[in-house]
């Protein structure tokens, strides 16, 4: 009998401590801190001042439950998972009410969302597929640019991996579940987890987020030239273009770099045992033999820079001043950048100018380089000449020295 | 008359004419008559020798790099590379000047120390031991102002480092500060500053106070340490005797500055660029080292004092003893406070040695 009275003395005393929100006083006493109301102080609605009832309905002044969760206040309650996205929607897809908080903000992603697989799905009736507190969460729900968001740069491709990788899950999809294992060793989340760049692709950078899909075959090297601008230029000049685009299971960038485990490109990409031209290109063709001749002339530029690079720092280790060659070193390596980007045009002819231009810098800078080693050959020959020369006339004076105390020291004795 | 009789006759009256117009004569007596005591320490002695050497190095040197270097910021960077590149020996030229700059700082301050400890400073060497303190000070100055004359990074940030504390001096610091920067910060009018100061104002006290310096030496004489009896004294003719035994040093001073300059070219770095951050472990080069780390380790704060300021009082009040030494050494009733000026140079040799290793190593 006493416990009701007990529960309510708490409440008021809570609510009194916590201004007029009854949400969070009573539900922080009832779910003694497992529910949503002992997360819900990390929360982004929280901050901008923002309560339970905002979403949810009722009537946070009241400490009475039956007021303030009553319908006719405005209680909604739980929402259904098919009704999450118009719930959130409610006030995200409001830009008049969004102007307020988040100017900047965009408003379509309801909209997106339902175009999105996700989308569609929900909408016909499969609870399964992800939707806004699955990316998001809920109750503790942070700002994309919060570390500790699951959206954040650096968290958002686990966050797609808990249902993606799920092969339970994703059986009825048939989809493959391998994408998150693939990604982790690719150079975009190297660059991303190694070198901290937040801008590196992950999930969502390629299929979108909120109206996520995989791209379409024709339009991948749109995708991946979002980023890599010029190679999608030039490959869309190159003869594959139009071979990759109507090829099944994936085109364009994807097959030759794969998707989702897309490693560092070297030259034997082209040229050698993993070559991958020859599953379509037999050995000895004409077009094999010009893969293996422009792995050969970037293989022959790099190592001709890295040679270069070998002199120079020599050189510099013995003190020589080669900041200049160094300098020019850096447009070899420039040009060796434009021969492999080139390269995705497929064709020879305009990829022998950046060739030739780095192979001259090298030339020149190998040259400065082996000049400075044969002037600190000189300079060290001339030391050791200067040297003896030297001691040669320290010697000299010595004797000379010998001489006038000895003559001095005679005359002395002469005078005695 | 034979030959050789007429041509001493004609050399005899040419050198007549000449002593009767300049008195070069009155100069070969004072070489003749000049002797140089010979005891334990006369090793000490070379060291005058071996400053002056060093100064002379640096004239040479000196002039032939301003025949290139142009002094603003724009420029003076690649004139140095220029220096070094294109230059034939241009880069032996400049190598040699920055490593004689820093052995003849060195040979200064064993110099300083050899005159402290055989008490070459006594009365009547007063005027002598001030005129070298003050040469020691111009050759710091010629220093500071040399280094940042290539106007790469490390030398920018150093003088910025170096002026900060300039500027920390009480009351006048921050017109020292502004007067060497010649505005806020370092920039092109401090390049340009130290540049006349390095070239033609240091140069030409310098060059009174060495004269000054040299006619007091001759004056006055070699000093001889106390408690050798003058009767157990022997003496060298300076001349030829001990001149040749300076010449040979002075040969070898040259070898080691050309290894210096052969097998460790000084390096040039990068261009200055005063929008990037200061390179990590900046330091002042190693003869201003032990200042640089003791103030590092002073707190920020000590009681109500600021801790710089507290280092500078410090180095100011120890500054303005040693200068003193001569003066204060001999009380009044003519008693010496000789162990009291020995314990205060080993300290002040301990302490130096010390703190510019650990300003190196920390």
């Amino acid at each position: 009998m006493r416990a009701p009275f007990v529960l309510f003395a708490l409440c008021w005393s809570l609510s009194g401590a916590a201004g007029p929100d009854s949400c969070i006083a009573c539900h922080s006493a009832i779910e003694e801190g497992k529910g949503p109301a002992s997360i819900i102080k990390n929360d982004i609605h929280i901050s901008h001042g923002l309560s339970c009832a905002d979403c949810h309905g009722g009537d946070r002044t009241s400490e009475d439950p039956e007021v303030s969760m009553n319908k006719a206040k405005g209680f909604k309650g739980r929402p259904a998972r098919t009704e999450i996205p118009k719930f959130c929607g409610a006030c995200h897809s409001n830009p008049d009410y969004m102007r307020k908080f988040a100017p900047r903000e965009r408003v379509d992603q309801l909209e997106l969302y339902q175009t999105s697989v996700h989308g569609k799905r929900l909408a016909s009736g499969d609870i399964k597929v992800a939707t806004c507190i699955d990316c998001h969460s809920v109750h503790d729900i942070r700002a994309v640019k919060d570390s500790m968001s699951p959206v954040h740069p650096l968290r958002v491709a686990d966050t797609c991996s808990h249902c993606h990788s799920d092969k339970e899950r994703m059986a009825q999809y048939k989809i493959p579940t391998n994408q998150y294992a693939e990604y982790r060793t690719s150079v975009h989340w190297q660059a991303m987890t190694k070198r901290g760049d937040l801008s590196a692709p992950s999930c969502a950078s390629c299929h979108g987020n909120h109206g996520a899909k995989p791209p379409q075959v024709e339009s991948i090297s749109e995708v991946c030239g979002t980023c890599h601008v010029l190679f999608e230029q030039l490959y869309n000049r190159s003869p594959h273009q139009a071979v990759f685009s109507t090829a099944g299971g994936g085109g364009g960038c994807v097959v030759c770099h794969s998707n989702h485990g897309i490693h560092t490109p070297d030259t034997g990409m082209l040229a050698g045992p993993s070559s991958i031209c020859a599953p379509c290109h037999d050995a000895g063709s004409p077009q094999s033999n010009t893969a293996v001749q422009m792995a050969g002339w970037i293989n022959g530029l790099d190592s001709a820079i890295k040679h270069s690079e070998t002199v120079l720092a020599e050189a510099e280790k013995s003190g020589m001043e080669i900041s200049e060659a160094q300098v020019r070193l850096l447009d070899g390596r420039e040009n060796l950048v434009k021969a492999r980007l080139a390269l995705h045009a497929m064709q020879p002819e305009q990829m022998r100018i950046p060739i030739d231009a780095g192979m001259t810098v090298a030339r020149e800078t190998l040259q400065a380089g082996q000049a400075a080693l044969r002037e600190r050959d000189f300079r060290r020959y001339g030391l050791g000449v200067s040297v003896i020369l030297i001691a040669i006339a320290i010697l000299a004076i010595r004797g000379l020295i010998r001489r006038i105390e000895s003559n001095s020291d005679t005359a002395q004795d002469s005078a005695d | 008359m034979p030959a050789t009789e007429l041509k001493n006759k004609t050399l005899d009256k040419t050198l007549d004419w000449l002593d009767e117009r300049t008195g070069w004569r009155m100069v070969r007596d004072l070489m003749d008559h000049k002797v140089v005591p010979m005891h334990a320490g006369t090793a000490w002695y070379y060291f005058g020798g071996i400053t002056l050497f060093l100064i002379g190095v640096q004239l040479f040197t000196g002039i032939l790099l301003l025949l290139y270097y142009r002094p603003t910021v724009a420029e003076a960077f690649d004139s140095v590379r220029f220096i070094m590149t294109r230059v034939d020996f241009g880069w032996l030229i400049r190598s040699i000047h920055s490593w004689s700059a820093n052995l003849l700082i060195l040979s200064a301050f064993i110099h300083m120390f050899s005159v402290v400890f055989t008490r070459a400073y006594r009365r009547p060497r007063e005027l002598t031991w001030l005129s070298g303190i003050i040469l020691l000070a111009l050759m710091l100055g010629f220093g500071f102002s040399g280094y940042l004359l290539p106007w790469n990074q490390i030398s920018y940030f150093a003088t910025k480092v170096g002026t900060d504390v300039a500027g920390t001096t009480p009351g006048v610091g921050p017109l020292i500060a502004r007067f060497l920067r010649g505005g806020e910060d370092v920039g092109a009018a401090t390049l340009t500053r130290f540049f006349d100061f390095h070239v033609i104002i240091l140069p030409l006290i310098a060059f009174g106070l060495i004269g000054l310096h040299l006619a007091l030496v001759q004056k006055h004489g070699m000093s001889t340490p106390s408690g050798i009896p003058a009767q157990k004294l022997s003496h060298m003719k300076f001349f030829p005797n001990f001149f040749l035994r300076e010449l040979m040093v002075w040969y070898g001073v040259l070898a080691v500055l050309g290894t210096l300059a052969a097998i460790f070219p000084w390096e040039l770095g990068e261009k200055a660029d005063p929008f990037a951050s200061a390179p990590a472990g900046i330091r002042p080069e190693w003869y201003f080292l032990a200042e640089f780390y003791t103030l590092k380790l002073i707190p920020s704060h000590v009681w109500i004092i600021e801790g710089e300021l507290l280092g500078l009082l410090g180095f100011g009040t120890g500054a303005v003893v040693w200068v003193l030494l001569p003066f204060w050494e001999m009380k009044a009733n003519g008693e010496r406070r000789t162990r009291l000026a020995t314990g205060m140079g080993v300290f002040l040799v301990c302490y130096l040695v010390t703190f510019t290793i650990l300003g190196y190593v920390k």
